[in-house]
């Protein structure tokens, strides 16, 4: 044993303590960490109490943390088509009663989740509208009713067809009328339905009634040709085009047409000589007027004497009659030596509905030779079929106590009629109301009973939206809650005894199919019609007299005071969706305003008022709304949105900015969206206004790129010049190029093309499950859409040029979020995208510092099942909606635009199985395929031979931001602007 | 060893080796706890206990509780990250760089320091962790055996190296500070009467004897550390620098910034020690150990620091401008200089180019009030020096489309007050149970530095 020594005493004493004690004597043997027991091998009455004191708790604790149980029923039967995680397509078709649109259905596990263009129709062409796209939504919105109601509440189908059925044959014995009124109906099965109920009911009188009216265009072509109608118009075939107030490329008429009519005649090739032109003379900053190259404000009193003048103008040059008209300043020389050059191949047009201003631009495309060329009076279109007096006529009907019972189809006068409160008041006299609403609305709500319409994605429908052209509804999806279809309604109050799918196709086999030599058998045509969805009949076109001209006179121009300008945003259009979180939250383009409405106001007028922005001003004495100064808006107007301040819209929509449509001009009995007279106030409030967009010019940035068509002509590289400088410098880098074996995916932005419709960003919240955030979140920079679509306004505030950028993750191959991501949570992949594992993210948002673009996204709060965002992610019927391919993304990670790359692993995978080679244009983004101009191209860079390589040829190529060297797989092509110099 | 020339009277009041041992030990060794003790230590614990609250509510709740948004992600918590990571240089570099240049005057201030630095690091420490947007998954950063592939870190990313800096600063700095205080817990051991703290010192001591060998290992062992742990003082705000660095935003992407963080973490951090060390003087009445001489000391460094500043300042915009980068000028000239933040440009400015000018007059060193208010203008104008990093360069990027403003929340200014209450409370602490100048040290210097003659008679006695 080892001596020890000891120090001092009182270690002396204790080694001498320890020795006397025995503790000093090492163990026999020692195991590290076992006791005694254990080593013995013997447990003691301790060491089982231990155990089971162990045991018990750890159970008591797993089972206390037991997953519940989720149970999964196999498809003994599967239903026919349906296969589990592939998508099934059913074309079909969208109408709201005021927009058309041919459409795709995709459906995955039998649930609609989004939708498509369709190719086939020669009217939509593919193309699609923000409301097309977020209609989807309306299926699965909480604020559907879900069965019958009587007096608010639940009843049965069977009490109300019972009861209705007793008072509308009660009311045949009286001599009261019943009025249904509905939206612009254009099925034709509808209508002749109808008819056939109005047989049946000879009391029934039928009112079509429009929120927005275009029937001074039908009253004009009866003036001028003997027949009320509203032609269908050809964009493309005009080089010269002049819109008056009309927002064509926005919310006039048919915008997804008349967009890719537009952008037919805008698609420049490197050396190509020509382009179209747009002028447009306008009092609020439309869409459409950011697209133009001349753009004029003017007021609306003044648009009748400026189309008078330029009338007057062309009617010298080419000898016809003149009229006395009105002095206004505008120049309308250039727009008259343009018309004149491009005779027959020009278009005038104009959205006010004011029958003077329609007769004289009829006369104008008279003179210009228009008709027949650009304007086809032979299909007209039928749409917007409402007439004002029809409505005057029943609303003073109704007063007189005529009235004995009011059916409401697809409209929702208690919420958007010019007299809301006459109607409101008129309709306590009727005994039976009865509306169809598929959601209560404001009208709904007055009803007795009401009987909830399927959503037209639960419905069988045709429609007839120009005039031969056909195309059909078709159910995508058994109807969710217990609702019947209007016409189904009609034909059971009818003793009818036929379903309205067998009434259509019946129809159908009598009407349109001895029209065709196609199809021998009814049953192929009818597949045929439902698979394409469309229907072109042999034509018949309409038998009109020629131009008869009329006496032209033009208003004398306000000189003083403030008149109003009303307006339909691309999003909420007429109200009718104002429930849909998706189009509240979509950016207004020019504004870039979400989630309400406000005042639009010219920078001059404010700055001479001392208005700021967020300042709450008071229309004539009444309506609050807060201030947006709007560059570009003509000086002595104010512009305000129409289709906001709904009551009875459902959760989302109640309470969302003011309602104005009392506020419409009817002065000359046609309901005018301009030229009301207005007061206004400024009070001490102010109101909070969520724009996506602070600050609004480029600052001589090199961003959006652009030339005039001159400088184009003598260099396809103007406007361009810095990519040019960009191509000579030699880029060097430490990191290698990176390499790539296959596949390079690239997209490609017309900017020339792009016209800012803001549809791709719906498109794209439905495609990737992008959630809604709200406006005060918007407010705080934080909207999630994973394409922005940038506005900037050229430095002349009063009249500024607009460009439009869309702007989405640029995927860019030297990234700089990449390698900055602590925990490689974003890398990129052998096939160039700039990819993010969700899973790996630990939120340090580094990468969205870091990225140039700012496209990056943060989930700043849990946007799925949190009840501080009460949107379509915190229902579970809303949540049906989500498209299964794409991940909800968590709370705390970082996400962006990923390409579509499930897209392109689907066809990959398509392809693979196929055993053959990707085909170019295969894939298509949900960007891509929504855009109404085709401005996005998407493709395989290393084929030379694709489209996006192709277009990433021109001379007008250029990456944004290209001087950071990121090497973006997006480009932008320049914009050209048509204009001298 | 110890070799540096006689720097004029480092320990004034005639103090012998006793006087130094009873000194400092005084307040460790009352029975009572003073009552400003008690108070301030109130008001810190309710600081913290706000800061909890801004930590439960951005964990349960999210990120979103916070002012930023999807142009400016980073905010207060980068802000206070790196402005706590500049106060954690003060000890580190006092007492390293000091101890390898043999600067004797050191020895009454840089325990203090030390200890300041381990509670701002661990401050600072605090937000990158709340700053995640799933703290709960916040291992994944550290580089470990897994079986997801295995997946590791990106070692391309600064904030990977962040974080291993700071944990290297971390544990280097603590065990320096630790190795210095043992001497000094065997003193208290050998002192003190309570048996408990005779106990606990004892244990904390690790049975330091005194012997000669056990000093000349002490010795080498601290200039070893020391020698080892410099370089990190340079590389942990180099590497905190390289966050923005490595960022392409203009405004971020200089290669000034590395050498110009780290001076300005040596700048915030001798003015937070200038702050404490004042403070602790007058309540501890150490004015002979930390004499006005020290302290002047400590403004001229701050002078010069601040000179170096200056011209960093000038230096950013003037390359900002000769870079002829529309971006960069646009950063520098419009949002900074001019714009919406020039408020706290300019207070950058005052509170860390201009005012400490004011050092060069003698009378202004020699005044104690003055020099602790400088101190508090230099904290504050390096707080706003990482404000007008962090946020004039991502409010304004390269698309003025992204461009957003930025203004904190509650719960953001909870946190970092609640940071504060944490550091406070850990300097409280250490100032009632730590030993808080190197007693050892001061009595290495006492000889050669102190009024001599007193000590002498001292010793007669």
């Amino acid at each position: 044993m080892e001596k020890k020594y000891w120090q001092s005493f009182e270690n002396y004493k204790k080694i001498r303590k320890e020795q006397a004690s025995g503790n000093e004597a090492a163990p026999e043997f020692s195991v590290e960490g076992l006791d005694e027991s254990e080593l013995k091998g013997k447990s003691s009455r301790r060491d089982f109490l231990k155990m089971m004191g162990f045991s018990v708790s750890a159970v008591a604790l797993v089972s206390s943390c037991q997953m519940p149980v989720r149970k999964a029923i196999p498809l003994l039967n599967r239903p026919q088509e349906l296969v589990p995680g592939v998508a099934n397509y059913y074309a079909s078709t969208f109408f709201d009663g005021n927009e058309y649109c041919s459409i795709l259905v995709k459906t995955r596990e039998s649930r609609p989740i989004k939708i498509e263009g369709n190719e086939l129709s020669p009217i939509s062409q593919r193309a699609t509208t923000a409301k097309v796209q977020a209609s989807v939504l309306n299926l699965y919105d909480d604020a559907r009713l879900k069965g019958p109601l009587k007096g608010g509440n639940k009843t049965s189908w069977k009490t109300i067809d019972q009861e209705i059925a007793a008072k509308l044959n009660e009311l045949k014995t009286s001599n009261k009328e019943v009025i249904l009124m509905t939206s612009t109906l254009i099925s034709p099965s509808t209508r002749k339905l109808i008819g056939d109920f109005a047989n049946m009911y000879p009391a029934l009188k039928w009112v079509q009634y429009d929120p927005v009216s275009m029937s001074a265009i039908r009253k004009a072509n009866e003036l001028n040709f003997g027949k009320a109608l509203i032609p269908f118009y050809h964009f493309e075939h005009a080089e010269v085009m002049v819109g008056f107030n009309a927002d064509f490329l926005g919310t006039w008429l048919m915008p997804t047409t008349f967009s890719k009519q537009f952008s037919k005649g805008r698609k420049i090739k490197d050396g190509q000589k020509t382009m179209s032109r747009l002028y447009q003379f306008e009092t609020n900053m439309s869409l459409t007027g950011s697209n133009a190259d001349y753009r004029y404000p003017i007021k609306p009193s003044e648009e009748s004497a400026v189309l008078l003048k330029l009338y007057n103008v062309l009617a010298e040059k080419v000898g016809a009659t003149t009229y006395p008209g009105s002095t206004v300043n505008t120049d309308v020389n250039q727009v008259a030596k343009d018309l004149l050059k491009a005779k027959g191949r020009s278009l005038v047009v104009s959205g006010t509905n004011d029958l003077n201003i329609q007769l004289i631009v009829n006369a104008i495309n008279s003179l210009l030779g228009n008709y027949g060329k650009s304007i086809d009076l032979s299909r007209p279109v039928n749409l917007k079929q409402g007439l004002e007096k029809e409505m005057m006529a029943a609303l003073s009907d109704i007063e007189a106590g005529k009235v004995g019972g009011m059916l409401f189809y697809n409209v929702n006068p208690a919420y958007d009629c010019v007299h809301v409160d006459r109607f409101v008041k008129a309709m306590e006299k009727v005994p039976l109301k009865v509306s169809f609403a598929e959601t209560i609305d404001e009208t709904a709500a007055l009803c007795d009973y009401v009987c909830p319409d399927n959503n037209y994605l639960e419905s069988w429908n045709d429609a007839e939206p120009v005039k031969d052209y056909f195309s059909i509804t078709q159910p995508v999806i058994r109807p969710v809650f217990n609702t019947r279809q209007f016409q189904d309604n009609l034909l059971i109050w009818m003793n009818n005894g036929v379903s309205f799918a067998d009434y259509l196709e019946n129809y159908w086999k009598t009407t349109y199919f001895p029209k065709q030599k196609k199809y021998e058998s009814f049953d192929k045509f009818w597949f045929t019609c439902k698979q394409e969805g469309v229907f072109q009949s042999e034509t018949d076109p309409e038998k009109l007299t020629s131009f008869k001209g009329q006496n032209l006179k033009a208003e004398k121009p306000l000189k003083n005071g403030l008149e109003l300008a009303l307006y339909e945003k691309i999003s909420m259009g007429n109200g009718k969706f104002a429930n849909n979180p998706w189009l509240q939250e979509l950016p207004d383009p020019v504004s870039t305003a979400t989630w309400d409405n406000y005042i639009c106001v010219p920078p001059l007028y404010a700055d001479k008022e001392g208005l700021k922005q967020e300042d709450v001003l008071k229309i004539n004495g009444k309506i609050e709304l807060p201030v947006l100064i709007q560059p570009g808006q003509a000086e002595g107007t104010v512009g305000i949105a129409i289709g906001y301040g709904r009551t009875e819209a459902g959760k989302v929509g109640n309470g969302v900015g003011k309602n104005v449509y009392e506020l419409i001009n009817t002065v000359t009995g046609f309901k005018n969206l301009l030229g009301t007279s207005v007061k206004i106030e400024k009070t001490s409030k102010t109101y909070p206004l969520a724009l996506t967009q602070t600050h609004h010019v480029m600052e001589g940035r090199p961003i959006v790129r652009e030339t005039v068509l001159g400088s184009f002509i003598k260099n396809s590289a103007s406007g361009n010049e810095e990519h040019e400088e960009f191509l000579k410098n030699e880029n060097f880098s430490l990191y290698p190029e990176p390499k790539f074996d296959a596949f390079q995916w690239g997209l490609s932005i017309d900017l020339n093309s792009c016209t800012g419709c803001s549809n791709c960003l719906i498109s794209c919240q439905a495609e990737n499950n992008v959630a809604v955030v709200g406006k005060e979140q918007v407010k705080l920079g934080r909207i999630m859409h994973w394409i922005r679509v940038d506005r900037y306004y050229s430095e002349i505030a009063e009249n500024p040029e607009v460009f439009h950028m869309p702007v989405m993750c640029q995927q860019c191959d030297n990234a700089p979020c990449e390698n900055v991501c602590p925990v490689a949570a974003t890398t990129h992949s052998d096939e160039g995208l700039n990819q993010m594992a969700y899973n790996r993210c630990i939120g340090t948002r580094y990468c969205m510092n870091n990225c140039p673009y700012k496209v990056r996204r943060f989930n700043w709060y849990e946007y799925v099942n949190n009840n501080s965002f009460d949107y379509n992610m915190n229902s579970e019927l809303g949540k049906m909606v989500l498209n299964p391919d794409v991940t909800v993304r968590q709370r705390g990670v970082v996400e962006k635009c990923t390409f579509c790359v499930q897209r392109i692993q689907e066809k990959k995978l398509a392809a693979k199985s196929e055993n053959r080679e990707l085909r170019d244009g295969e894939i298509k983004t949900a960007c891509q395929q929504s855009c109404p101009t085709d401005a996005i191209q998407f493709g395989n860079l290393l084929d030379k031979e694709s489209r996006v390589s192709k277009s990433n040829e021109t001379k007008r190529m250029y990456h944004l931001l290209e001087s950071l060297h990121t090497l973006p797989s997006t480009s932008y092509l320049t914009k050209v602007r048509n204009k001298e110099a | 060893m110890y070799n540096a020339k006689v720097r004029g009277v480092l320990i004034e009041g005639g103090k012998t080796y006793q006087d130094i041992t009873r000194d400092v030990l005084r307040p460790l060794d009352t029975g009572k706890t003073p009552l400003w003790w008690w108070i301030a230590s109130f008001f810190a614990s309710a600081m913290l206990v706000w800061g909890v609250w801004g930590f439960y509510n951005t964990i349960v709740n999210g990120i979103g509780t916070w002012g930023l948004n999807n142009s400016v992600s980073w905010g207060w918590a980068i802000i206070n990250f790196v402005w706590w990571i500049g106060i954690g240089h003060a000890g580190t570099a006092f007492s390293i760089f000091l101890l390898v240049l043999h600067q004797r005057w050191r020895t009454s201030i840089n325990r203090a320091a030390e200890a300041m630095t381990i509670f701002a690091v661990m401050a600072a420490g605090m937000f990158p962790l709340i700053h995640m947007g799933r703290i709960w998954n916040g291992f994944f950063i550290m580089p470990y055996p897994n079986t997801r592939g295995p997946l590791w870190d990106n070692f391309n990313s600064p904030l990977f190296w962040d974080v291993v800096a700071i944990s290297t600063y971390l544990t280097a700095s603590f065990l320096f500070w630790y190795v210095g205080m043992m001497p000094d817990f065997a003193t208290i051991r050998e002192k003190t009467t309570s048996a408990i703290k005779k106990k606990v010192y004892g244990i904390l001591s690790f049975g330091w004897l005194g012997s000669a060998r056990g000093w000349l290992r002490f010795e080498t062992a601290a200039l070893l550390m020391g020698g080892l742990t410099a370089p990190l003082v340079v590389s942990v705000h180099s590497i905190v620098a390289m966050d923005f660095a490595a960022g392409v935003l203009p405004g971020w992407h200089s290669t000034i910034f590395p050498p110009f963080f780290v001076i300005g973490a040596i700048f915030s951090g001798f003015s937070m020690v200038l702050t404490l060390m004042i403070i602790v003087r007058k309540v501890y009445k150490y004015e002979d150990y930390v004499t006005k001489g020290h302290l002047d000391a400590i403004a001229r460094i701050l002078t010069f620091i601040s000179l170096i500043m200056g011209v960093a300042y000038i230096t950013e915009a003037f390359i900002a401008w000769y870079s002829d980068s529309p971006y960069e000028m646009y950063v520098f000239f419009k949002n900074r200089i001019t714009g919406p933040y020039a408020f706290e440009f300019w207070a950058m400015i005052s509170c860390n180019a201009i005012i400490p000018q004011l050092f060069w007059f003698k009378k202004i060193r020699k005044n104690i009030t003055i020099v602790f208010i400088i101190s508090i203008f230099i904290n504050i104008g390096m707080w706003f020096e990482r404000f007008v990093i962090v946020v004039t360069s991502l409010s304004k990027t390269w698309l003025p489309a992204t461009w957003h403003t930025y203004h904190p929340t509650i719960t953001e200014i909870a946190i970092y007050v609640g940071t504060l209450g944490f550091f406070f409370l850990g300097i409280l602490l250490f100032l009632r149970l730590l030993p808080v100048m190197a007693i050892s040290e001061l009595k290495g210097i006492l000889k050669e530095t102190s009024s001599v003659k007193k000590i002498n008679e001292n010793e007669s006695k």
